[in-house]
């Protein structure tokens, strides 16, 4: 019976692309949504993620998530050195700096100041130039999409391309003059600002004077110590909030969550997928059904049981969704694989998979379960009305 | 004559909430085997709740109706099922063939429900086309083939799994004078057997001519059997 199931299921071509498309576009906004707020999401703490060498991230107790910087005293960073445990500590400086462009404008970058002696927290992959090069006299590497979009020069003609910012350039932060000794590759940040690296004292002089200017002390604990205990020992010294690099991310990710609007914007839109997927497939899914109700009721004269027609209509639903499903997740990684090099947000984890899935097989019970019970109600002997 | 099929004092009443209508009134009939028994009379005088009722796809209210000594309406659901699925086989005005199965396909449904596998039944399904003239045709669509020849594929789907009992309902209205005399000449020439029963419902008085007896029914009695 399996056979003739799928027969009938496939035998109108135009309904059971409908059915299909309406679980394809279901899969593809439950997918494709949550993919672009993981992204954005993931973009939130990418700095953190970005470093990774550090175990713990040291900071003031006010910190609400990465972007929320409440400055230190410089000799904060020696009291964390002399808790027993760390392997190392080193002072970065994060801050949001106007730089001067070329043409005059201003633009506002992310700038990192990084340990003058051992440059931790450099940028993991560099296009152009060495990380050492920072060491050269007011050396910054700055992040290709900064280099190439907002940091760009403008063109040489109106209306041209702007030309990337490049090795050996020049800009100004804050007044003072900075030359690019590379390019680096890193994740996008969640306000998608140009990246800038130096060096923490060359930082400092770029960000204007104030009493207080560590951001974060960069914490590597000594092999074999427990990180929850070290966190715990450094708050307990210092008085400071030490969280481990996931413990960082969750802060940072759980404040995006419930001080922004994006959850609920992204949830909406999903939702809306869900039920105008669950709409279109359960409707025209019901429509055949209904249009195969003679044919259902055949079967049930000739001796069919309910059960065997429970099961013809679930395979039914579950060859729809599975095939509706797989387009749909499909559709999404062409997207995001099409995306891969523009500013948009992208992140596929197999979570979303479950997720989908799971919104997919909801819609087709829904859709079968409304089928079926006009099955079970049907009276065979509606074969015999002409 | 052993009996296929007895009515007794057979009711059935349809309550439609504002009225009720009674479909069947102390129906009283018996069918040999080996007969063809033809039900005719005017539209809604019961002829189609009685084969519904015969063929065991709707209950009666009272009354006894028995099959090869069986009584249908006291059957458990899956007993009924499958004395269904074994013993009877359908033949509709409609034709009521599944358009996206090929004639093959159609024909080997009874066995299936049957339990036999796909393979062995759509064997079985060709030989029973070759018998109904349609052996070189079982690729077909339904669509594909013309009145007649759906009807003669839905005759070889009645007949594929050997039932005791045919139902046919109207098997000539659709078609035109020569394809319906065809057809009941197919009927009588490879459905009739002297251990199976034939009953057909019909308006056609071009076809009487086939029946072995015709019951005529009206207002839900049976009001002549010649």
């Amino acid at each position: 019976m399996n056979y003739i199931a799928i027969k009938m299921l496939m035998g109108d071509t135009g309904k059971y692309i409908g059915i299909v498309i309406g679980l394809t576009f279901a899969s593809l906004i439950m997918t494709q949504q949550p993919a672009i707020f993981t992204g954005f999401i993931a973009r939130s703490y990418s700095f953190i993620t970005d470093l990774g060498l550090p175990d713990v991230w040291v900071m003031d107790t006010k910190v609400q998530f990465i972007d929320d910087v409440k400055p230190l005293q410089e000799t904060e960073l020696y009291r964390v050195r002399g808790i027993s445990g760390i392997e190392w500590a080193m002072p970065l400086y994060k801050g949001m700096l106007k730089a001067r462009m070329s043409d005059g404008t201003f633009q506002n970058c992310n700038v990192i100041g990084l340990d003058d002696t051992t440059l931790i927290g450099a940028p993991p992959i560099l296009l152009e130039g060495k990380v050492e090069d920072l060491r050269r006299s007011d050396g910054v590497i700055v992040d290709i999409d900064g280099a190439s979009e907002k940091l760009a020069k403008p063109a040489l003609v109106a209306g041209g391309k702007k030309i990337p910012l490049k090795v050996g350039d020049n800009l100004e932060l804050n007044d003072r003059r900075a030359i690019v000794v590379g390019i680096a590759k890193v994740t996008r940040t969640f306000q998608s600002q140009p990246v800038i690296y130096t060096t923490y004292s060359r930082a400092k002089n770029y960000a204007p004077s104030e009493r207080k200017q560590l951001s974060f002390v960069l914490v590597k604990a000594k092999p074999g110590q427990d990180l929850h205990e070290l966190t715990q020992r450094i708050h307990a010294n210092t008085g400071l909030a030490a969280y481990t690099r996931q413990e960082f991310m969750d802060l940072t990710f759980w404040y995006l969550m419930k001080n922004t609007g994006i959850p609920i914007n992204f949830g909406v839109s999903v939702l809306l997928g869900f039920i105008v997927g669950a709409a279109i497939a359960g409707q025209t899914f019901y429509n055949f059904t209904l249009d195969n109700i003679r044919q259902f009721g055949v079967l049930k004269a000739m001796g069919a049981s309910n059960g065997t027609l429970l099961r013809m209509i679930l395979l039914q639903a579950l060859v729809a969704g599975s095939i509706g499903y797989g387009m749909g997740v499909g559709l999404t990684a062409l997207f995001g694989f099409a995306m891969r090099h523009s500013i948009l947000a992208f992140k596929f984890p197999w979570q979303l998979l479950v997720f989908s899935g799971t919104g997919v097989s909801l819609i087709c019970m829904f859709a079968a379960f409304i089928s079926i019970i006009k099955v079970m109600r049907l009276e065979p002997a509606i074969v015999f009305k002409s | 004559m052993n009996v296929a099929v007895r009515c007794e004092n057979l009711s059935k009443i349809y309550d439609t909430g504002e009225q009720k209508v009674i479909a069947l009134n102390a129906v009283n009939l018996t069918i040999g085997l080996g007969e063809l028994m033809m039900l005719v009379g005017p539209s809604g005088c019961g002829k189609t709740t009685l084969i519904s009722v015969i063929a065991g796809i709707l209950d009666q209210d009272d009354g006894l109706c028995e099959l090869f000594g069986e009584n249908l309406s006291t059957m458990k659901g899956k007993d009924k099922l499958r004395f269904r699925a074994q013993k009877i086989g359908f033949v509709f005005q409609a034709f009521n063939l599944l358009p996206a199965l090929n004639a093959a396909e159609n024909v080997s449904v009874p066995l299936i429900i049957n339990g036999v596998k796909r393979d062995v039944a759509k064997r079985k399904a060709i030989e029973v086309l070759e018998r109904v003239g349609l052996g070189d045709r079982w690729k077909s669509f339904p669509s594909q083939l013309s009145g007649g020849q759906q009807q003669r594929v839905a005759i070889a789907r009645a007949l594929v799994h050997s039932p005791s009992l045919i139902v046919c309902d109207e098997p000539t209205s659709a078609l035109d004078h020569a394809s319906g005399h065809n057809v009941m000449n197919l009927l009588k020439e490879i459905a009739v057997h002297k251990d199976r029963a034939l009953v057909i419902v019909s308006h056609d008085a071009r076809i009487f001519g086939f029946a072995d007896r015709i019951a005529e029914m009206d207002d839900g009695h049976i009001v002549n059997v010649r």
